[in-house]
Order: structure tokens, then sequence, then C-alpha cells
């Protein structure tokens, strides 16, 4: 790389900047829409964006759900990676190389909290030995505290720190695209699925 | 060509232009009734007007404190002038690394830089895989759309294409269906490929991080099985703090394509372990239309598509008809500015109509700077003969009263007792492809006189 491009950019950009405009605060207690039971609105937008939410008193209500999902059962192989919810068909551990999870059929994977306003849940790869597990597998659940929901994105942004993460993100249903004529197809590239599970103690 | 002669072709192909016209108001409708979940939306869009007009306006230190926290996680920057020196340094990348298959998802900076045919003209095997881009990239087209690729492109053609590429059944169409040879045609892709190219929706300055949208899961699949991610920003994709993306990730997807939030909004923070993660910065004209008073807020834009979706003269006339990266008002804003001779006719394939300004989530002043670039245009001598010729006499006349009422008088006169075939002549553009109205017998300012001298 020439050296002198960055010296060339800075250069004309100090040449002619914009007289200066404040940056306005972004208070996460508003103006921003809240809701009168976040976790109802979390529920419907869920699905309105193509997944399930279903709520589980404990992580043994959680397999039960699991054992009842189709995709689920008919998976053969399977992972995950929340303490005593689901089940692995392999050890995770031993995989080295990303590209040997091709036939992840179902994962089960943590997410930390859900937000009210667009069904949308915050996921990291803290614990997460491949992060395309969230991207891979054929089939996702993810399973959050049911008590974790804010309101609104601010009051995401608020909670959380990204830069402590290589990879972080909101992940809101399944994989999908309207690209041909848009139609809405489930499932693009991504999960065809997603099944949220919010577990009331966890 | 001109915007007019290539939208004329594609109103001509028979009912396309109404077809067009319809999906792209389905999305428009689709955007509304998103936004209107939001009370506080317009304060989201003052909110992030300001944020990017004050990043604007300490862009060198915000882009300084961004490369610093971007190396500091391990992230190699890298800062290209122009589409170039981008193209040049992506292919050294690839080359370090041996790459010969890379994956692709959705960036109009690399659209916009040509960076497909420079990597495949060294050898490389270069996958879009957006569905739309993936559709595109087969038929060998450009994008139409930067939200949506393939917009102007029936199920059926469509099928046809992926019955030639990917092996799919004759004459199929169902978009279900020919979603699903395309999940198993790009899963191959992903899985073979030796490194992945995204674009960044909002980079930002105190983390060095940035984040990518998308709705398929592409971009996380296309980097996070290979050990090379090399993501492509112009330089006005900065964010100041992380907070401010709660406002963009708000407006972006409901703007763009009527849905609460993108499937997946990656943060990427840093390389995997044992992998690398390198970031090119690009200039490629941009300063140019910062140090412009009249267009700089044209670089607000968090592309999604909104101006697009609502602009009557675009929904008719198809995204190709503008000869852009980026097409629609906005680009017919920044396409000029860079190239005036290639685009002059841009700002003009607009009725003024305001609507874009109206639904932009950063508030691009876009129907004020589309009228500034005609000025601009003229200014800089750029306009056709014909047109300055009649703006000459417009004006003429309207400066001149007297005048004014005389033509207005033979406007009137010639309007009713002409026969048809001169009113309807080639000369007259404005009856063309329409009916002129009935001449009404008396001016306003006749009747106005009439009343007054009664009272």
């Amino acid at each position: 790389m020439p050296a002198n491009s960055r010296t060339q950019i800075f250069t004309a950009l100090h040449a002619a900047l914009p007289q200066s405009s404040p940056l306005p605060d972004l208070p996460a207690e508003g103006p921003w829409k809240i809701f009168k039971d976040p976790y109802t609105r979390f529920v419907s937008m869920v699905e309105s964006v193509g997944g399930t939410c279903t709520r589980a008193a404990t992580s043994a209500d959680a397999n039960r759900l699991l054992a009842d999902l189709t995709p689920y059962k008919e998976a053969v192989v399977r992972c995950s990676l929340v303490p005593n919810v689901g089940d692995s068909t392999f050890d995770l551990d031993s995989v080295a190389d990303p590209h040997e999870l091709h036939d992840v059929d179902f994962a089960v994977l943590p997410g930390e909290f859900g937000v009210a306003e667009n069904g949308a849940i915050w996921v990291t790869d803290n614990g997460i030995p491949h992060r395309v597990l969230y991207f891979l597998p054929q089939h996702l659940s993810i399973v959050i505290p049911a008590a974790q929901i804010v309101h609104n994105m601010h009051e995401a942004y608020a909670r959380i720190t990204p830069q402590q993460h290589a990879w972080s993100g909101f992940i809101s249903g399944p994989s999908k695209t309207a690209d041909i004529e848009q139609s809405l197809v489930i499932g693009a590239h991504g999960a065809r699925s997603l099944t949220v599970i919010a577990v009331e103690a966890i | 060509m001109t915007h007019a002669t290539l939208a004329e072709n594609f109103i001509a192909a028979g009912d396309r232009s109404a077809w067009h016209d319809r999906a792209l108001w389905f999305v428009r409708e689709k955007r509304d009734r998103q936004a209107d979940d939001v009370p506080e939306w317009e304060q989201l869009r003052e909110a992030a007007s300001a944020i990017k007009q004050h990043t604007m306006s300490r862009l060198p230190d915000y882009l300084q404190e961004f490369e610093l926290n971007a190396k500091r996680l391990g992230v190699k920057v890298h800062w290209a002038v122009d589409g170039e020196e981008h193209n040049r340094i992506v292919h050294s990348i690839l080359q370090q690394h041996d790459v010969r298959r890379v994956v692709k998802s959705k960036s109009m900076l690399t659209e916009e830089c040509h960076l497909n045919p420079f990597l495949e003209e060294r050898g490389l095997v270069v996958v879009d895989t957006d569905l739309g881009e993936r559709i595109v990239q087969l038929r060998e087209e450009p994008p139409s759309h930067i939200v949506l690729p393939a917009i102007h492109i029936r199920k059926e053609e469509v099928g046809d294409c992926f019955h030639e590429h990917l092996g799919t059944e004759e004459g199929a169409s169902d978009p279900k269906y020919l979603t699903e040879a395309a999940r198993q045609h790009l899963r191959q892709q992903f899985l073979e490929a030796d490194a992945g190219i995204t674009g960044v929706n909002f980079a930002v300055a105190e983390t060095g991080g940035f984040v990518v949208c998308t709705n398929e899961g592409n971009a996380d699949l296309g980097v996070s099985l290979p050990k090379l991610h090399i993501a492509c920003m112009g330089l006005e994709k900065l964010v100041p703090r992380a907070a401010d993306l709660g406002v963009f990730l708000r407006l972006l997807a409901r703007s763009a394509t009527g849905q609460p939030i993108t499937t997946y909004s990656s943060h990427f923070h840093g390389p995997r372990p044992g992998a690398e993660l390198h970031v090119v910065i690009v200039d490629n004209g941009r300063n140019k239309i910062l140090q412009s008073p009249e267009f700089r807020r044209s670089l607000n834009c968090i592309r999604c598509g909104a101006c697009m979706n609502t602009c009557p003269v675009f929904r008719r006339s198809g995204g190709h008809s503008y000869e852009s990266t980026v097409p629609g008002p906005i680009g017919s804003i920044l396409a000029p500015i860079r190239e005036p001779d290639q685009h002059k006719t841009l700002p003009f394939a607009c009725t003024l109509c305001g609507s874009c300004t109206d639904v932009c989530p950063v508030k691009i002043d876009l129907h004020h700077e589309l009228y500034a670039m005609r000025n601009h245009l003229d200014q800089q001598q750029k306009l056709e003969g014909s047109k300055k010729l009649s703006m000459r006499m417009t004006a003429g006349i309207f400066q001149r009263p007297a005048l004014y009422r005389t033509a207005g008088r033979v406007a009137r006169l010639a309007l009713r007792w002409l026969p048809r075939f001169l009113v309807y002549s080639p000369l007259n553009m404005w009856g063309r492809q329409r009916e002129l109205p009935e001449a009404p017998s008396k001016s306003f300012r006749e009747l106005y006189d009439e009343r007054h001298r009664k009272n």
C-alpha cells in the first residue's frame, strides 16, 4: 500500500471540512417507545419475522419443547451449547475446522437478551467455538432468559459492549429473502427455522 | 444514452413498467407501516441526520480514531484514494493468501469500483452470494436497485436463468423452489471459498468495529468459514459511538424493505482466532462531494433505497435506465458530481415531487439537491442546446408581464383552434404521450379583473 494514499485522503479532508455541528445525546430512557408488556411484544415480533417463541419454566421444560419439535426430532446431526438444554450428537470440542460443521441439522445456542420492538436477539461468540454455528445449521434454536427483554435498540446498546467480542450481533427470525418478485421465502442461506425458547429459571 | 431514451425502452416492453411500479410501491407501503409503528420516527430521523452531519464535520478525527481502535483489535486497515487502488489492495491481499475462490456479499462500493471484473481478469472466481445479486451476476448484468438487485426480473426469467446455470427444471418459476436451488448451489460456494468479501453498513469510531446487515445470512456464512475476511467501506460509513447504531439500525431495515430490523446485524471487532480481518477504506470521489456545500448531505446516505421505492420516475423507468451503480434520486446526485458528462440527464429524471425527501431516513434534502444539480450542470455548460434554448425562452417570457399575457392568450387560442396534427406535432414534447388539457376561455387574471369590476 502506498503510504501516501492515507496522507492524501486526510489532507483533502482537512482542506474543506463542513462547519462543526453538535453530536446529539441519545439517552437510553427515551423519547423512545416502550411497551406495556415487552415480553408479549417480543413474542409477536419474533412471529412476525418468521420465527416462534415459547416460554419454558425450567430447562427440563425447554427439553420437552425441543423433544416435540419436528426439525429437532428429525435432526441426525445436532449440537447444543446451552447447559442442560438440548443435546449433541458429536463432540464439538474436537471440531478444529468450521467446515466440518456443514452437516449440522439443528443447533441449540444461547442468546443474551431479546429486543421487544423488533424481535431481535443479542448473541455473541462468547463460549462459541465456531460462530458459523449461528448460520450454517439447517435449523436453529436460541435460548434466552425469559426476564431479559429490553424495550428497544437504545436500551440494547446501553447494555452491550460489542468491542469485547470478535463477533456479536442481533438475530431476528430465520434466514429469509424476497429477491424473486418480492415473494418472501424463509430459509435463504442460513437457518430454515428459528425457535426461540425463553426460559424462566436459567 | 440519456435516461429518457433508456426509460422509453423499459416502458415499451409490455406491462413491465406497470408491474415494476407495483412491486416497488408494495415495498414503499411496507415501509410506511413500519415507520408508523414507531411514534418517535421523526425524532429518529432528526437524530440520524444530526449524527451524520456531526461526523462529516469531524471526519478526519473519527477516521483516525477508528483506525487506531481497529488496529488495536488486530484489524489490518488499508486506504485507497480511488477504485483502482481499492481493487489493487484487495487483489494483493487475496494473492498473499493464495486465494482462488472468493464469496462476496452485497457491497455497492465494490460495484462502484468494478471489483468483480478486476479480480476475474486476474484469474479469481468471484461469486456474489446475495440471491438477487447472484441472479444478476448469472445474467451478466448490473443490479438495478441497491437493496433489491433483481427487482426488474420476473420469476419466469429467474427460472430460465437457473435452468441454464443451476440445472433447475425447465419452466419452473416458483420462488420457493428457485430459492431452494440457489441455497444448495450457494452453500457449496460458501464451503469452497478461500476468502469472504463484505461491504460495511456502519463503522464505529469509538470501538474500531463495523456492522454488516443481511436477511439471508450470506455475509456471515461467507466470512465465518474461510480464514480471510476483507471488508470494503466508503469513508462516509462512520458513526462516532456504538450507541448511534441504535438509531441507524432502527431506521435502516424499516426504510429499506419495511422490516423492523434485518435478520442478521453482525458486529465485527477483530479477526477470528487464526484468521485475518482487513478493512479497506475508500475515498473515490467522496472528498469532492464533502467539499461541496450544496451536495455534501448526500454523503449521509445509508443506502436503504427508500428514495427509489417511492420515486414515481424510478418505479416506472427501472433502475437500469440510470446507468449508475446507485440509481434513483440519490444516485442522480452522486453520479453527476463525479462524472457530469456521463450522468448529466439524471437530475432531470425527476418531477421535483419531494417524496424522496419525505421518506429519507437521514433527511437528505434530495429534491432540493436535484434542483441545485440542474443549475450546477447548466453553469458547467453541460446541458444540451434544445434544453438551454427552451429555458432561455421561458425565462424571457416570465420576465416580461405583457409578453407573458400575450403568450398565454395565443396558447389558449392555439389549443382551441389549431388542427390536431399541428398541436400534436413532433415539436410538441408535451403532446407525445398525453392529451393536452382543454384550454380555458379566460385566464385567471381576466377572471380576477372581471370580478373586481363587478364588486
